[in-house]
This record gives C-alpha cells, sequence and structure tokens, in this order.
C-alpha cells in the first residue's frame, strides 16, 4: 500500500524532552514547584523524626518531674521548655508527632480506598445505584464534620482505633462525592464512549480507562483532608476521646497545657505550632501536586 | 466458523452474508428524543430536543455514504445511534440482513463489525495509555493474547503510516493532531470492522494534515475493503470522499442521491443553499449574496410541515402544514420537498400526469 | 515575474504599520518565538486576511496589535504603529481609550465579549457611554441603529436579550456590533466565522466585506480557511512558524501562488482534486515545532524543491509580481525549481 505521508519530519525532541510516562511528568513538575517542595522537605523531616524519635529525643517523654514544671523556652536541659508535669516539651513534641501524623494519615487512607470505591461505582454506574449511594452520602454531609465526628467517636468510646473509625467515616462522604463527580466526566469522555464501542465490559473500562484518570485527582483531594485529619484527631484527643494521658500527642497535649496559657504561654502554643505547620505543609504539598498533574496538551 | 478476532489472516470481506445487492446497513424509522418532560400519562414528551426525527436509510457494502448538515441536524446523533452508544427511542437497525441486537447478531458480535472515529483526536485517547496499549486494547478485550495484540497494534501503526518504533510507546500529548486522528484510525481498524464511522474525523485538523489523512482514509478503504458512513460540514470534503450524499436537516433526511448528481444539480432548496453557501474559490467570482438568511431553528420546537420552509425562498402555504416525505425523483435519488413531488400542491411542483388508462 | 523595483505596499498613510514584529514567549519550558519579524502594513478601507494553520503565529500577531498578550509571559520586540501611535508606549488610560476606541476585536467565540449576565444592549450602550461621555438614553439609541445595521431582527427587542437568549449568528453579529460601537478605525477579526455553520457563516462574512466598505474600516481578517480569505480579502498574507511566508493582491495569491507553502495548501484542498477518489497532492508532515525550527527556511522539511541552500538563512522577501512578494529562494534570479528541471531533462 503506497502510505507515502509518514509523519517523518514530526519533531523527534518532543518525545525526548516531555520524557516518558504520565507520573515522571508529574514529579519533574513537581521538583520544580519549590513551595511545594519546602512543604515536603518539613513533612519528611517530621515523619523521620517522629520514627527514629527514639534516638533523636534528649530525654524520656514520660518522666515528669515535679521540681522543674513549666520552664520557659532555651532554660538549660530543656530547649524547648517543660510541661506541667515537668516533661521535656522537645522530647514529647517529637514523640508526639507519631500518633497525630498516624491519626492524620490512616482515616484519610481509610477513606480515599471506601469513598474511591463507592464514588467510582455510583459515576460510572449511574442510574438507581448513584442514586442510593450519593443520598447516603448526603445524609452524612448534612452534619458538621467537627460535631459528626465528635458523635461518632463518643458513640464507639473513647480510644485510638475508634477515633480513626470515626474520622474515617467522617471523610468517606467528602472522598465518595469527588471521585463521583470525577468519574461521571471521564464517563463522557470519547476514549471511554470508543473502549465501550469495543465491546469492553463495565470493569474492564473502569480498570484501564477510568482508574488511571481518576485516581489522581482523588488522591490529590484526599492529601487535602489530611490537614483537617490532623485538627480533628487533636480535637477528638482534647476533647479526651482519642489518645489518652500520659501519651504524648499534639492535641492532647495542648489540652493538658491549657492551663499554663497564661504563666507560659509560648509553652502552651508549641502543640498547636506543630499542627499548623504539619497541616499547611501538607495542604500545600497537595495544591503543587494538584498543579503538576494539570496535563497540557 | 473461525472467530475473525482471533485470526489476523481472516479476511473481512469472507464475512458477507447477503451478498453484494444485500445493503450493509440499512436504518429505519429511526428516532431519538433527548431530555423534556413527560407527562405521567405518556404521550408526547413536551419540550424534547427532537435530535434525530424519523431518518431511515441504507449502505452499500463497500461504499462511502456522506451525511452533510448543520448543526443540529442529527448527523452525530444518527452516528450515535447506529454505533449503538445511545439507544434510539425507535428505529430498527439491519446489519448484513440481521436485525441488531437480534439472536444472529447481538450487540458485542455487531460491535467487532461496525467502528467510529471521533472528531476530537484529543478527548478520544486515553492520556495514560500509550500509543500501542491504545490500539492493543479492543484485540485484548476480544481475547487476543498480549503479545499477539500488541503485535497487531505495531501491523496496524504502519498501515496508518506511523513507524511503529517510533511511536508504539509515546503518549497522546506527544503527538501532533494529525498523528492522533491516526491513532484513533488505527484503533477503530484494530477489530477488523466493515463499517466505519467518520464522524468530523478530519474537521479539526490543519488542511495540509486533513488531505493527508483523507489519502490514508482511501487507501484504507482500497486496501481492507471497508465501507464508509463519513459525516463531515464541509461539502468540498464529502465531495471527495462520497459516493452517495445524503443531507440532513433539523432531525430528518431532506435528500440522498449519488454525489455527483445531488452536488451538482440539487433537487432540495436546502441542499442548494448550502452549496452557495460554500466559499467561493475564486477571487472574481465572490459570494454576492448569502443564499440563506438567519440561523437553523432550535431543534426543541422545530417548524411544521417542512422543516425548512422558514428559510426557503420558494416557501408557499402549502409547505407549513404538510410534512414533504421522502419521495424518488429518479432512481436512487430521494427528495423531501414537495417542489419536487408532482402533484403535491406546492404551486412549483409538476402537475400529476394522469397514468395511461 | 516582472519589475522588482515597483512596491508591493500602498502609499499613503498606513493606519497599521508594524515594523519586525517579534513575540517571544517565555513562559513555558523553553522560550518561544511564536512570531519572528512581521512587516504588515494597512490602510483605511483596506482588507488583509492572515492566513495560516495552527502555530502560524496568526492570531498571536493580531492579538500582539492590541497588547492583548500577558505582559509577563511574553515579550514583544520590533515596532506597531497604529493610526500614527506607538502602541507600545501607551500608557494605561491611553490603551483603555486605544483599545475600542481606534482598534476593536472580535474573536471566535462570542462569549468572550459579552458578559453572560448583562442584557446585550446594555453592554453596548455601556461602552458607548464610556467611551464617548454620552447619555445612557443616546448610548441605547447607538446600540438599536448597530443592531439594525448589522441585521438583527426586530432589533428593538432583541437590545434586552441576554447573550445565551440568542443563537449563534446573531450572537456574533452582536458581537459585531459592539466592536463598532465607539466607531474604531481598525477592526481585528480573530477566525470570526470559524465556528458557525456554513449558512450562517456566509451571511457574516458578507456584512463584515459591507461594513467594512461603508465605515472605512481598515480590517485584518485571521483565518485557516483559504476560502473565508478569498471571500473579503484585498490583500492576503500567508504566515508559517512566525513569518509571513508570502503577501500580495489576494487575485495574485490564489491564481499564482509563489511560495510551495501556498501552493500545498491549494494543491491539498479537497474541492482541487479532479476527479473523485483520485488522492490529493499533499505537503508532507506535521505544522512546525517552533521550539526546534531548522534554520534557514522553517518550510524547507516539509518542502518537496528543497535544496541545502534553503538551510543557509531565511528567505528575503522577493517579488513575485507588481502587487505580490514571497520568501522563498526559488524566486532568485537563477535559481531552478528542481521539479522544472526534472521536467526540462
Amino acid at each position: 500500500m503506497a502510505v507515502t505521508t509518514v509523519d517523518s519530519v514530526a519533531p523527534p525532541v518532543l518525545a525526548e524532552r516531555l520524557g516518558r510516562g504520565y507520573w515522571a511528568g508529574v514529579l519533574r513538575r513537581l521538583s520544580r514547584d519549590p513551595v511545594a517542595m519546602t512543604a515536603a522537605a518539613i513533612i519528611l523531616l517530621i515523619v523521620l523524626a517522629a520514627i527514629f524519635a527514639p534516638y533523636i529525643a534528649p530525654a524520656d517523654p514520660y518522666k515528669s518531674s515535679m521540681i522543674r514544671r513549666l520552664r520557659p523556652i532555651g532554660t538549660p536541659g530543656f530547649l524547648l521548655g517543660s510541661d506541667e508535669l515537668g516533661r521535656d516539651m522537645l522530647s514529647r513534641l517529637i514523640y508526639g508527632g507519631r500518633l497525630s501524623l498516624v491519626m492524620g494519615v490512616l482515616p484519610v487512607i481509610c477513606a480515599f480506598v471506601v469513598g474511591s470505591f463507592l464514588g467510582v461505582t455510583a459515576g460510572y454506574a449511574g442510574g438507581w445505584l448513584n442514586t442510593i449511594i450519593m443520598r447516603t452520602v448526603d445524609v452524612f454531609y448534612a452534619f458538621p464534620s467537627v460535631l459528626l465526628a465528635i458523635a461518632l467517636s463518643g458513640t464507639l468510646g473513647a480510644g485510638i482505633t475508634n477515633a480513626i473509625v470515626a474520622l474515617t467515616i467522617v471523610f468517606v462522604p467528602q472522598v465518595t462525592r469527588v471521585a463521583e463527580s470525577v468519574t461521571t466526566q471521564i464517563r463522557n469522555r470519547d476514549y471511554v464512549e470508543a473502549a465501550r464501542v469495543s465491546g469492553a465490559r463495565a470493569a474492564t473500562i473502569v480498570r484501564v480507562h477510568v482508574l488511571g484518570n481518576v485516581l489522581g485527582p482523588i488522591f490529590v483531594y484526599s492529601t487535602s483532608l489530611i490537614s483537617v485529619s490532623m485538627i480533628l484527631a487533636s480535637g477528638l484527643s482534647f476533647l479526651g476521646l482519642g489518645s489518652k494521658p500520659p501519651e504524648p500527642e499534639w492535641g492532647l497535649m495542648l489540652n493538658t497545657l491549657r492551663t499554663a496559657i497564661y504563666s507560659q504561654p509560648l509553652v502552651a502554643a508549641l502543640p498547636g505550632v506543630m499542627i499548623f505547620i504539619t497541616s499547611i505543609s501538607f495542604n500545600l504539598l497537595s495544591d503543587g501536586l494538584r498543579s503538576a498533574m494539570e496535563v497540557k496538551a | 466458523m473461525s472467530d475473525p478476532i482471533l485470526d489476523p489472516t481472516f479476511d473481512p470481506a469472507a464475512r458477507d452474508r447477503g451478498g453484494p445487492a444485500q445493503p450493509l446497513l440499512s436504518v429505519t424509522g429511526l428516532v431519538k428524543h433527548f431530555g423534556g418532560k413527560r407527562s405521567w400519562r405518556g404521550g408526547e414528551a413536551k419540550g424534547a430536543v427532537r435530535a434525530v426525527d424519523g431518518v431511515d436509510f441504507a449502505i452499500a457494502k463497500g461504499e462511502t455514504l456522506g451525511v452533510v448538515g448543520e448543526s443540529g441536524c442529527g448527523k452525530s446523533t444518527t452516528a450515535r445511534l447506529v454505533m449503538q452508544i445511545i439507544k434510539p427511542d425507535a428505529g430498527e437497525i439491519v446489519f448484513d440482513g440481521e436485525a441488531v441486537g437480534s439472536r444472529a447478531l447481538d450487540l458485542e458480535a455487531y460491535r467487532r463489525e461496525v467502528q467510529m472515529v471521533f472528531q476530537d483526536s484529543y478527548a478520544s485517547l486515553n492520556p495514560r495509555l500509550t500509543v500501542e496499549d491504545t490500539i492493543a486494547f479492543g484485540p485484548r478485550v476480544h481475547g487476543v493474547p498480549r503479545r499477539e495484540a500488541t503485535g497487531r497494534a505495531h501491523d496496524l501503526l504502519a498501515k496508518v503510516g506511523l513507524e511503529p518504533g517510533r511511536f508504539a510507546g509515546r503518549y497522546p500529548h506527544e503527538l501532533s493532531g494529525g498523528q492522533r486522528q491516526r491513532i484513533n484510525i488505527a484503533r477503530a481498524l484494530a477489530l477488523q470492522p466493515r463499517l466505519v464511522i467518520l464522524d468530523e474525523a478530519v474537521s479539526a485538523l490543519d488542511k495540509s494534515v486533513e488531505a493527508q489523512v483523507l489519502n490514508l482514509l482511501l487507501d484504507l478503504k482500497a486496501e481492507l475493503g471497508l465501507t464508509y458512513m463519513f459525516i463531515s460540514h464541509d461539502l468540498n470534503v464529502v465531495r471527495f470522499m462520497a459516493d452517495r450524499v445524503m443531507v440532513m436537516y433539523l432531525g430528518k433526511v431532506a435528500e440522498v442521491g449519488p454525489s455527483d448528481v445531488i452536488l451538482q444539480q440539487p433537487s432540495h432548496p436546502y441542499t442548494g443553499a448550502l452549496l452557495a453557501s460554500m466559499p467561493s474559490t475564486d477571487p472574481d467570482n465572490r459570494t454576492l449574496e448569502a443564499p440563506l438568511f438567519g440561523d437553523p431553528p432550535n431543534p426543541i420546537d422545530p417548524p411544521s410541515g417542512c422543516r425548512f420552509h422558514t428559510r426557503c425562498r420558494h416557501t408557499s402555504a402549502i409547505c407549513a402544514n404538510v410534512p414533504p416525505p421522502l419521495a424518488a425523483v429518479r432512481p436512487s435519488h430521494e427528495v423531501a420537498c414537495l417542489m419536487a413531488q408532482p402533484g403535491s400542491g406546492h404551486p412549483l411542483a409538476a402537475p400529476l400526469r394522469e397514468n395511461a388508462a | 515575474m516582472s519589475s522588482p523595483s515597483s512596491s508591493p505596499v500602498p502609499t499613503g498613510q498606513p493606519l497599521v504599520e508594524t515594523k519586525d514584529l517579534t513575540v517571544d514567549f517565555t513562559g513555558g519550558a523553553r522560550p518561544v518565538r511564536a512570531v519572528a519579524g512581521v512587516d504588515l502594513t494597512l490602510g483605511a478601507g483596506e482588507l488583509v486576511a492572515l492566513l495560516g494553520e495552527s502555530g502560524s503565529g496568526k492570531s498571536v500577531t493580531l492579538r500582539a496589535l492590541m497588547r492583548l498578550l500577558p505582559e509577563r509571559r511574553a515579550t514583544t520586540g520590533g515596532s506597531i504603529r497604529v493610526d500614527g501611535r506607538d502602541v507600545a508606549a501607551l500608557g494605561r488610560k491611553e490603551l483603555a481609550r486605544f483599545r475600542g476606541g481606534t482598534v476593536a476585536m472580535i474573536f471566535q467565540e462570542p462569549g468572550l465579549a459579552f458578559d453572560p449576565v448583562y442584557r446585550v444592549g446594555d453592554q453596548i450602550a455601556e461602552a458607548v457611554m464610556r467611551h464617548e461621555g454620552v447619555s445612557r438614553r443616546s448610548g441605547r439609541a447607538r446600540a438599536l441603529e448597530l443592531f439594525e445595521r448589522v441585521r438583527i431582527p426586530s432589533a428593538a427587542t432583541r437590545l434586552d436579550n441576554y447573550p445565551h437568549e440568542m443563537s449563534g449568528g446573531m450572537r456574533q453579529r452582536a458581537m459585531i456590533a459592539l466592536a463598532l460601537a465607539c466607531r474604531p478605525k481598525v477592526l481585528l477579526a480573530d477566525e470570526p466565522t470559524t465556528a458557525l455553520d456554513a449558512t450562517v457563516q456566509i451571511q457574516i462574512l458578507l456584512l463584515l466585506r459591507e461594513l467594512q466598505r461603508e465605515f472605512g474600516l481598515a480590517v485584518i481578517f485571521v483565518t485557516h480557511d483559504i476560502g473565508v480569505a478569498t471571500e473579503v480579502a484585498d490583500r492576503i498574507a500567508v504566515m508559517y512558524a512566525g513569518r509571513i511566508v508570502e503577501r500580495g493582491d489576494c487575485r495574485d495569491v490564489i491564481r499564482a501562488p509563489a511560495h510551495p507553502y501556498t501552493r500545498g495548501l491549494l494543491f491539498s484542498r479537497a474541492d482541487h482534486a479532479f476527479t473523485k477518489g483520485t488522492r490529493l497532492r499533499t505537503i508532507p508532515g506535521s505544522p512546525p515545532d517552533l521550539t526546534a525550527l531548522p534554520p534557514g527556511c522553517a518550510f524547507a522539511p516539509r518542502c518537496a524543491e528543497a535544496m541545502p541552500a534553503c538551510s543557509a538563512g531565511v528567505p528575503e522577501e522577493i517579488a513575485a509580481s507588481e502587487t505580490h512578494v514571497a520568501r522563498c529562494i526559488l524566486l532568485r534570479p537563477g535559481v531552478q525549481s528542481r521539479t522544472d528541471a526534472t521536467a526540462a531533462a
């Protein structure tokens, strides 16, 4: 056959410049974003500190001392002061990152899995299945998330596991909604229609053509929930529904230190500062990820 | 009978059932209305877009049927109905003698026979799949092993004029518009269909690239013995591609017949207006007067009688009342216009000749 | 190819004059030169069509004339003079008066020109009031007059429509009315009929031709469609990879194209195929990648007549006829086309 019109002069540089694969491109664009990279570095630092807490922490976070209570920041031996029971704040903040990060990240991971499943199912199937799933989700939406978390956590009983379950239930409807709307958009794309036309089954189309294009946006949205989760988890601990004393956990520390707000305001604010820095870093990283994932034709 | 999908040497022409005289595709009474509120007692839906409102046509084996018309005429909806992407409200689609959806030709079998190329070359490719995975997807779905499906994808790439070694591993955003449309064509051919629906497949391309793709389509048709349904708003392109042309207006067929007849001496005033609206290519012979005034009416509330009567310069009182049937004016040339029908009551229609008693 | 001495550019005071206009986009991974030295001269009452494919720089040129390009990412070089003023030197207030008052623009999508939440008539009256400092009443009167001028049926009631209540062709007419509201001298048209149906497109083209003649407008009409250019243009400038490769009288360019790219465009049209089903003559390859242009003539890699000398440098403008120039070295005296040579042998 005489196909003489091969696009042989198409510039091959284009392919080399853009590199292979979608996620490689996303990572490359992300690495050029100074704000996102700073946020990622901070998160990495906090995570590493939490993991290697026993090696880094200058003191035992549980060792109290009645005579060295509420020392100010910069006291020799207490770099960041001490709390109301005379425990070293720096060590407690380093150890506290463990529980706080778990409580921030774990519910979001669970909600990402459950919410993506529900949302993609509702979005792709449409019809009555969509109605059932989405109306149920709407019921949860009717309650403010803080109230819902407190109510669920209170019903399930205090404790870390129950707090994580409660937070997961709070986030599932939000993830489901995003997953459903993204899937509904993708479902009407020409390439999904082309796949239907080729005779593929729904499960195959979802696996090959839908998931790859929806999980990214859902993931980005979910990362933005980590900060909310951390704050809610801290709130639960603050109310005594999450972790229990004497466990070091930022929200709980904020609670127990509140009595010292007038005598040592800077020390009392430290756990809040940690929550603030960590959650804003997650948010900035999530924003960076979002813009890095926008593919330009 | 060997499975055409599993056997790469299978000749599509050998799948012919009814012989050359039997149309490859025949569509009767096709209706699709979108939206609108249906009364709970049933009956006519109000405020619905009457996208396709009773369309009959046939495509012979090996021919190219061009479909032309303006926005809202229903040509793309017709393509999607034929493709079974959307379900018709009424009408029957018969493929090579077998009704689609019948026991002899279920939807899965039908979809191997008919494939489609979309207008938007970018939106119709999954941005996360490489070129070879995109083309191999259809055969893989139908049970072809991965290695063989990939091999077939490479053959198809070569067929559409893209060097497999250079293009197989690329992603859609690394390709030009013309290259992406070649990939779309290759994907449509991967299931070895007999009918390919090209829905404005070259409209979004630059003119220099459009010509390349048109040539490619001609070559593929000759080589693979394909039948095309070629939808376009560009009459020049349709004139070049099509054996027969179907002109649509507001969900109905205005005129259908051999392309050289219809595009030289149109019988329907709308076809004439469409032809006269094409920009002139002669600087000394520019268009002096617009053939039609105003925009095509809204398909939600189409005009009564002949749908074109609101813009037609030959309109007469009867046109608003009597919907013109699609009737033959000469063999294989049908027109839905009262002027073309003797004795219709239109002042410009020929009087009814008395049959020899 | 006669006397190269006579100027292809009309004499007299030009309304629009660009000299060596360049536009560089610096926002992406690599800087891109979208416009690479465009000389364009246009007098009152003249309509020039900028013809080109994607990436030719035709729309960027148009936007540069109105300083519509994002200033942080686009660097404009060379000079642009419109109505005797240096566009680059205009201050913020002058620029606002310049846009609309001296130069107006119409787009492919009327949605870009109209605010969806205000009535179309009010938006036109508003523009008149702002530019001419007249009362609301006379602004409305002018809007009505314009609506009648662009032949919108039952103009008085249509003034109270919102943009979405109008059909595509009517919105395009309304956008033309808005563009003409402040009596501009220059009208820039960016593919204004591309999104329209064929029967509506021809109406808008005829309307533009008529208005241009009546108001003595200088019009730059950007299009990718040779047919559209042929219908409206006095002169045609064919752009490729940021340069005008051929320009001249409409008749000359269409009848006797001198640049191989223009010839390719004309011959690849489906209506040029003499018999149905014969293969079309095509231009091989894809439109140029502006980040990786070849040296010399940018069209050389796709050109059937390319020779080593094509890569030596960007060809100068050489007269192809009295009213017509092209940038192709085949027009240099003594250079023989390869195809001619084969034919002679």
